[in-house]
């Protein structure tokens, strides 16, 4: 229905300018030449200073404009990128520092606990030596003592069983025949109480 | 305004005749919207250019983009041989532009909706395009009409039908912009009289056709302008490197 109208419109707007082209004395103003000098003059005229200006002032200068606005902005691009790259060869030298500190760090650090350790056991060697002296020499006393010690016993065996029997007997006993029994015994315990 | 949807196409005289001659070039209303389309591209274009910040402000903006817009057209189409006609082809451009945009507010005068004036402007380029083609190729240019990989016994007919459209450029550039321009306005006034003739019961349905039309003719305003300065840049594309 609607569509209908507007069909029905467009066909009347063309019947009007029709109408119109009818009615005018020649139609459309257009074709009348009375003020075609006058036209063709005043766009000659405007046109062509237009043109002129245009083409010798200020399109040469909105080109320039672009060209070292183009310009200016490769520049900035190009030192965001040297910078850039110096930030990273910095940020390198910076990392190789690090590194290089920290292996230094390492060696320092296995150096003296090298030299701690060496330190360490070379006290203990001396160490270990006197320790290892000390007990031989005391072992050595040790051993002085034991081997007086059975002739000690004796003597205080004989001395003592010497005494007994003159309590017990009253008489003096020979000596030798006491040491000889003592002798004999202490040779048959001796190993029982100093195994050797 | 009269009701006659013509009568928006007269030119009338504003102040007295002048007379040069035998020739009348008094200033008319065709003359106004030419001298008021011309200064207001120079002011906005002056505008443009005056400062040049890194950040541009709306106007420079305009400018800019209206120059690599037109620069682009250019070196799409007749590549970077055409490039000392830039200016005038931009200046057309915006010259059409304009013409076509100021017609579009109200009570104006559309200088581009008459035959004469885009008939001198496409006379212009025509005879301009020719010379360009003369100048750079002598008589190699009459090879423009006549295409390469044409059968011999075609060729006779080919050749006529080349003349024949090539002469017809003018005319074609000049009637394409002026038909244009006419026809959108005398609808828009044909649908504007509908409105009052129909009331405010009927006038609804023409009035919102006219609100339509108005974004359509400022659609064609710019394509028009446009295909004036492109249809320009092929025929030099032509004239500057011979294709056939």
């Amino acid at each position: 229905m609607v569509k209908k109208i507007y069909l029905h419109l467009i066909f009347l707007s063309f019947f009007f300018i029709k109408e119109a082209f009818a009615a005018e004395s020649g139609g459309m103003p257009q074709l009348n030449p009375e003020f075609w000098v006058s036209q063709i003059f005043w766009l000659v005229l405007t046109f062509g200073i237009m043109y002129l200006v245009l083409s010798k002032l200020i399109l040469p200068k909105i080109s320039n404009n672009l060209e070292s606005r183009k310009s200016q902005i490769l520049e900035n691009i190009e030192a965001a990128e040297k910078q850039r790259e110096d930030s990273e060869t910095k940020l390198k030298e910076y990392d190789q520092i690090i590194l290089k500190s920290k292996t230094e760090a390492n060696a320092m650090f296995n150096q003296a606990r090298e030299k701690a350790v060496k330190d360490i056991n070379a006290k203990r060697d001396v160490l270990d030596k006197q320790i290892d002296d000390e007990i031989a020499q005391a072992e050595k006393e040790i051993q002085a003592l034991r081997d007086n010690a059975p002739d000690k016993i004796n003597k205080i065996a004989r001395d003592t069983s010497s005494e007994l029997l003159q309590k017990l007997i009253g008489a003096e006993v020979n000596n030798s025949s006491i040491s000889a029994i003592v002798d004999d015994l202490s040779k048959r315990n001796g190993d029982k109480y100093y195994g050797n | 305004m009269a009701a006659n949807p013509m009568s928006q196409f007269d030119v009338y005289r504003i102040g007295p005749e002048i007379k040069v001659g035998a020739f009348d070039i008094s200033f008319t209303n065709a003359s106004l919207f030419m001298i008021i389309s011309t200064v207001s591209i120079l002011l906005i274009f002056n505008l443009g250019s005056k400062k040049n910040a890194i950040l541009p402000n709306k106007i420079q903006l305009l400018a800019e983009l209206s120059y690599t817009f037109v620069a682009k057209m250019i070196s799409d189409t007749a590549g970077s041989k055409a490039k000392p006609y830039f200016a005038f082809i931009f200046s057309l451009f915006m010259f059409v532009l304009f013409c076509n945009m100021f017609g579009m507010i109200p009570y104006t005068f559309t200088v581009t909706s008459h035959i004469i004036v885009t008939f001198v402007l496409a006379a212009f380029i025509f005879i301009g395009v020719t010379v360009i083609g003369f100048i750079k190729h002598g008589f190699g240019y009459l090879k423009l009409f006549v295409p390469s990989g044409v059968p011999a016994i075609l060729l006779p007919l080919i050749v006529v039908i080349e003349i024949i459209s090539y002469l017809s450029r003018p005319i074609s550039l000049s009637v394409r912009l002026f038909a244009n321009m006419m026809a959108g306005h005398t609808m828009m006034k044909v649908f504007g009289g509908f409105v009052i003739s129909l009331g405010i019961v009927g006038g609804w349905l023409p009035l919102s056709f006219s609100v339509a039309l108005t974004g359509l003719e400022i659609l064609v305003a710019f394509l028009q302008a446009y295909v004036f300065a492109i249809l320009t840049c092929i025929y030099l594309n032509d004239a500057l490197n011979l294709h056939h």
